[in-house]
């Protein structure tokens, strides 16, 4: 009985530093890697339809999406952490979309641009057209519009940025 | 160095290669290249990316309801693309669209044709290396954006020309800020020559790669700037002027060269002309109603009609033949980039890989259009 | 004939029936004077070819059908001849009440002065059941692309076309070609 107690509050006493090491180290580490994560966001080239016009006059000079710290890097897909899809996905693109989704390194998010990419949007009638992407790939951030006007596309980049600030895990899940 | 390489497929030598959906060169489309090492020894498109059956849709909606999907297409310049379907449905219903609103839609054409010409130079620019222009195009693209949202309402998707004219009058105090944009853009433009069309860099690159001759242009179904550029002097809008185009003065710009710069050079030639329309269109336009009411679901008589306008990218067509009912029973979309699809295996071959991108886009090939 | 008027709504249902002479297109367009361009046009091709029917002249356009196992002859000789020799656009009609296919040349002229607004159209009719024709890309090549469109959309099959997979339609498609009147979309 007095090993069980005695055993008891040994649990608790490393419960407790366990709390103290999150909070003290833990916590300032999440911060400053998510911190990391969100202001360096580099999205896939992949332009999929024509939501992508206002994504190109996003990143032009006159609505910056660089000062946001989204970059497009023309390097590989390997390495960026955004897929921005930009529109409707018909039947043909889908499997090439869930594919370049899968071979993304973690963490990684998805904004889903446009009504073509939520529900299919003015679209919905047609036979090779995907009713929203959200059956193939998780999304995070659903910005809507036909097209989306720039800014709003920026403010759904900015919403990112809140949702990846608070990522409750240090791998940014 | 001449390439002498034929395309042997059972050569091992050969290596098949898939260029796109996803790559920054691309776009939504993908080319199947079979490469000898450096050199590119034949190709062959593969579209439908983006295929969202347009033709099939606008069977199951009114003459009315066509308007805003048939404008997604093209999305760059989407008064383009409603222009000749504008034509069609008034030609069969007969309408006669008051002059105020035929105007209006010159005004509207020709701000979205530079619109979507900036967008093509843009790209030129990020193709070829050239970062300062794409990012000066880019931004001096929004100043047009801007004109033409104070008419259409939108920064992209106008909904403007629709059948019977165009939906709404211009706002007051358009024609000085419009005159404005003009001058300064004719600035621009002479510096955007400067530095990218004439710069030595540039012109090692782009001149004399992908060259196509006005006999295969003709043979090919070749439209738009591909055709200008190799030669042939053939403009819709001063051979077959619809909408009061003969009014204005301007001319057909083509250049003999038929390589890539010219292809590119075109588009500045036909900017410059779009804005002496423009400047014309503003000083002459006159008063009275911009549209017919047509209300919400006209009744288009039966006949067929085929009309033809010259978008940004070339000759966009449309075969619509209606039945009598409120919806089209055949609505055929002839856009420009699928037209001039098939001269893109003809001029990707026997070249090396880095040519690619700088013929591939020289034809201001836009997927989206061919798709439909 | 201008309409001023606001229309009210309609008063027949609005998914109408194909009327039985939907074959016939039209009588409706307002007829400009004296097509002359069109009727002398139409004159050349039937002298040589006595068999083609003349569907409309217009000030601008001409339309010809010919009986489908002709139609490569008829072309050359609107190329040679008549010297139209920029393709278009290739469109193809499924008149499903008359159980045939409708294919559609549109051929325009650039080399030719004074015909560079004026657009031929040739078209052959072909059966629902057995949708052959010839392709036409031995006389204009630039109609290789819409025909490969046309194969797979309306299921016709272009005889000399080299080419017979998917072109548009995603590779995996095992519907009935999706332009043919008794497909519906998913969804209506």
């Amino acid at each position: 009985m007095v090993e069980v107690q005695k055993s008891g509050a040994l649990q608790v006493l490393v419960g407790k530093v366990d709390d103290i090491l999150q909070h003290s180290i833990g916590d300032p580490l999440r911060y400053l890697a998510n911190w990391g994560r969100l202001y360096s966001l580099w999205p896939v080239h992949l332009e999929t339809a024509c939501c992508s016009v206002e994504v190109g006059a996003a990143a032009g000079s006159r609505f910056d999406m660089e000062r946001f710290g989204a970059l497009e890097a023309f390097g590989s897909l390997r390495a960026c952490d955004l897929i921005i899809v930009m529109g409707t996905v018909t039947r043909k693109l889908a499997p090439r979309l869930k594919l370049i989704y899968d071979q993304m390194g973690d963490p990684k998010w998805v904004i889903a641009m446009g009504a073509c990419s939520i529900t299919g949007g003015l679209y919905f009638d047609s036979y090779n057209v995907l009713r929203g992407i959200d059956d193939i790939i998780p999304v995070d951030v659903y910005v809507p519009g036909c097209p989306p006007r720039a800014e709003a596309f920026l403010q759904g980049l900015v919403l990112l940025q809140e949702k990846i600030r608070r990522a409750p895990s240090l791998s940014g899940a | 160095m001449a390439i002498q390489t034929e395309y042997d497929p059972d050569s091992d030598r050969i290596m098949a290669v898939s260029f796109g959906p996803q790559h920054p060169g691309a776009g939504h489309f993908r080319l199947r290249l079979w490469l000898d090492g450096d050199y590119l020894v034949k190709s062959e498109p593969d579209p439908g990316y983006i295929h969202r059956g347009e033709e099939k849709m606008s069977e199951y909606r009114n003459y009315i309801q066509n308007v805003p999907h048939l404008e997604r297409p093209v999305i760059l310049d989407s008064s383009n693309i409603l222009f000749p379907y504008a034509l069609a449905v008034d030609e069969l219903m007969g309408n006669k669209v008051p002059e105020r609103g035929q105007y209006l839609r010159v005004i509207m054409s020709e701000i979205n044709r530079i619109i979507s010409h900036m967008y093509f130079i843009a790209i030129e620019g990020l193709f070829t290396g050239h970062t300062t222009l794409i990012t000066w195009c880019m931004g001096d693209r929004d100043f047009w954006i801007d004109l033409a949202s104070r008419i259409g309402g939108a920064r992209v998707t106008f909904a403007y020309i629709i059948p019977g004219g165009v939906r709404n009058d211009m706002p007051e105090g358009l024609t000085e800020k419009a005159l404005k944009t003009c001058d300064w853009f004719e600035k621009r433009m002479d510096e955007y020559e400067k530095i990218f069309f004439k710069n030595p860099v540039v012109l090692t690159r782009m001149e004399k790669v992908g060259v196509l001759s006005s006999q295969d242009a003709i043979r090919l179904g070749a439209v738009g700037t591909v055709l200008r550029a190799s030669g042939v002097k053939s403009d819709l809008r001063k051979d077959e002027p619809y909408s009061h185009y003969d009014d204005f003065d301007f001319e057909a710009s083509s250049l003999n060269g038929g390589d890539s710069w010219s292809r590119a050079y075109v588009a500045l030639l036909e900017m410059r002309q779009s804005v002496k329309i423009i400047r014309q269109a503003f000083k002459n336009i006159p008063t009275g109603p911009v549209r017919l009411k047509l209300g919400p679901q006209p009744r288009v008589p039966a006949g067929e009609v085929y009309a033809r306008t010259e978008a940004a990218r070339g000759e966009m067509s449309f075969h619509l033949i209606s039945d009598g009912s409120p919806r089209p029973y055949r609505l055929k979309i002839g856009s420009p980039s699928f037209k001039n699809m098939r001269v893109l295996p003809h001029l990707l071959k026997n070249v090396h890989i880095a040519d690619i991108p700088i013929i591939y886009w020289s034809l201001n090939y836009w997927p989206l259009e061919a798709d439909r | 004939m201008s309409k001023t008027e606001a229309e009210g709504p309609p008063s027949t249902p609005v998914r109408a029936a194909v009327p039985p002479d939907a074959g016939l297109p039209s009588t409706a367009v307002p007829q400009k004077p004296a097509p002359e361009r069109a009727r002398d046009l139409a004159s050349r091709i039937t002298s040589k070819f006595p068999d083609i029917k003349v569907d409309y002249m217009r000030e601008k356009r001409l339309k010809v059908t010919t009986p489908s196992p002709r139609i490569k002859e008829v072309a050359m000789m609107v190329r040679d001849e008549l010297g139209f020799d920029h393709p278009s656009a290739v469109s193809g009609v499924d008149w499903i009440a008359k159980d045939e296919i409708e294919i559609v040349y549109f051929i325009s002229s650039v080399s030719q002065a004074g015909y560079r607004n004026f657009v031929v159209a040739l078209a052959e009719r072909i059966p629902r059941g057995n949708p052959v024709a010839s392709s036409l890309i031995d006389v204009w090549a630039g109609v290789e692309y819409h025909e490969r469109e046309g194969q797979e959309m309306l299921g016709i099959n272009f005889v000399g076309n080299p080419y017979k997979g998917h072109f548009l339609l995603p590779e995996d498609w095992n519907d009935m070609p999706p332009l043919r009147k008794d497909y519906v979309s998913p969804g209506r």
